[in-house]
């Protein structure tokens, strides 16, 4: 774990994000598997548009401007991000310095 | 034969998906040989004696290769006992190489303090002891004479060493369900984290299932203890069938097999599951053209079982969704249908259903048995006294579908 990363417990949507460098997705019908090589914890991505959005948090300004660039619905916006929430939780994204 | 193939829901809970299968198991068993040292009672692959057809070096190492293609990001390497194998050590090194965890089963055997620090030193490994008593009294009928002894040496050796979580793994029985607390203070001692797993009647584990299995009222404790320990403990999601008793229990409340678990034997032959080593629940050969891949996502079998089940007796259980059946092995191997109730099915349909079996009734068995065909050293002592060995008295320890990597995460 990076010891200079943020209290994990903390999600903020308007910073930059990134797949966590030790994490590695793998498609699968219903969306992806996340798995990270660090803490070998295993978590899953339930739509394709998440995948989407986690495979291009590096590319945008910050995770909020991910959801809108991915086309993700106002209406549906918590819900992504209580599910960045989790996936920063677990370590599965990190802030971009 | 033409089934119908279900279609797949979109969203909706990732159980219902699991149902449906994945392109590459999460949780794949492989048993690396049918060698062991030792000749446990209840070893679920009936395991003892190397068949000559076991996958060369070469043969593995292009599993391994396949895997990593595939994203299977760990396997759960066991045998009989892995480590007997004389590359086994560089299969190890391989297999991290090429970015494929593994998790190891072993009694133990080969753990010198020398391995012990090896694999302190090395990242992405992880290794689990079988132990089956608390007490060297309790296990040693079961594993045989000394096997208490080599397990603990090889906890010193690990914990001396600075080895981090690694795992003590025990089948729970009749004889030790009692000692879960013990077994805990045990695996403190060493910095070790506690994984229970399942008796299941599968290989020489169906000879000594019914004197072996918890009885229903030592379900009940079990199911209570998890409840009151689950968090600091490992199951293989391997006790879902106690679900039913109400509150779910953590991990994937669904048989696995063909969907997200499988099994490739020492001799590449893929299975649906660890405890399904029979010709029933054979889906092909990691040899064949297409390798594992092939077989994984196209074999027949493997189609059938990624299907919701719509029939039998319990489908009309109050407690369906919590058990879903339960475990298909189990199942198969006392002569049950595969669509009724498990045979330690906790509302007592189980039972039943045994109690109903045809007098006649022959139950199912493996094609293959591995057991030492002559005595071995300090064999368990469970079957009577081993002067004259009634049955080969075999081999090695229950290996399962690992650590639940799904413990924790929210299936809803």
């Amino acid at each position: 774990m990076d010891p200079t990363a943020p209290a994990a417990d903390v999600f903020d949507p308007a910073l930059p994000w990134r797949r966590a460098r030790s994490v590695a997705l793998r498609p699968e019908p219903f969306g992806a598997l996340v798995y990270h090589f660090g803490n070998r914890k295993l978590s899953f991505l339930k739509s394709k548009t998440l995948v989407t959005v986690v495979e291009t948090l590096a590319d945008h300004p910050s995770a909020d401007a991910t959801l809108v660039a991915c086309g993700v619905p106002e209406a549906q916006r918590p819900a992504y991000v209580k599910a960045l929430a989790d996936l920063a939780r677990s370590q599965m994204i990190e802030v971009r310095a | 034969m033409t089934a119908v193939v279900p279609q797949r829901p979109t969203g909706g809970r990732l159980v219902d998906q699991f149902e449906y299968g994945l392109d590459a198991p999460i949780c794949l068993t492989w048993e690396l040989t049918y060698a062991c040292n030792l000749a446990c009672v209840h070893c679920l692959s009936s395991s003892g004696r190397r068949d000559p057809r076991e996958l060369s070096t070469a043969e593995a190492e292009g599993v391994i290769d396949e895997l990593q293609r595939m994203q299977v990001f760990y396997v759960n390497v066991g045998g009989g006992e892995p480590t007997v194998r004389p590359d086994f050590w560089h299969l190890l090194d391989y297999a991290i190489g090429h970015d494929v965890g593994v998790k190891f089963s072993t009694n133990g055997v080969k753990l010198d303090r020398e391995r012990a620090a090896q694999l302190a030193a090395t990242d992405y490994v992880d290794v689990q002891i079988s132990l089956d008593g608390a007490t060297a009294e309790v296990n040693d009928r079961v594993r045989g004479t000394g096997s208490f002894a080599t397990a603990v040496t090889a906890l010193e050796n690990l914990a001396e060493a600075g080895m981090k979580d690694f795992k003590v793994s025990v089948v729970v029985t009749r004889e030790n369900v009692s000692q879960l607390d013990e077994f805990r203070a045990l695996t403190d001692r060493y910095g070790a984290q506690l994984r229970i797993t399942r008796l299941r009647p599968s290989g020489r584990g169906a000879d000594v299932w019914d004197q072996l299995h918890p009885t229903q009222a030592q379900q009940r404790e079990l199911y209570a203890w998890l409840l009151a320990n689950g968090d600091r403990v490992l199951t293989g999601d391997s006790f879902f069938h106690l679900s039913a008793y109400g509150e779910a229990l953590p991990g994937l409340n669904l048989c696995g097999a063909g969907r997200v678990v499988c099994l490739i034997d020492p001799v590449g032959d893929v299975y649906a599951c660890p405890f399904a080593i029979h010709e029933q629940f054979l889906a092909g050969n990691v040899r064949g053209e297409g390798g594992f891949q092939r077989v994984w996502q196209q074999s027949d079998l493997f189609q059938e079982l990624r299907s919701p089940q719509t029939g039998g007796a319990c489908t009309k259980c109050a407690h369906f969704d919590a058990c879903r059946g339960g475990c298909m092995a189990a199942k198969f191997f006392t002569g049950l249908p595969l669509d009724g109730p498990d045979p330690e099915c906790v509302q007592g349909h189980g039972e039943s259903a045994l109690a109903a079996r045809d007098l006649d009734l022959v139950t199912p068995r493996s094609h293959l048995d591995h057991s030492h065909t002559g005595p071995v050293r300090g064999q368990p002592t469970l079957l009577g006294m081993p002067a004259i060995p009634t049955r080969p008295t075999p081999a090695p320890p229950a290996r399962i579908c690992d650590e639940s990597p799904l413990a924790g995460v929210p299936l809803g």
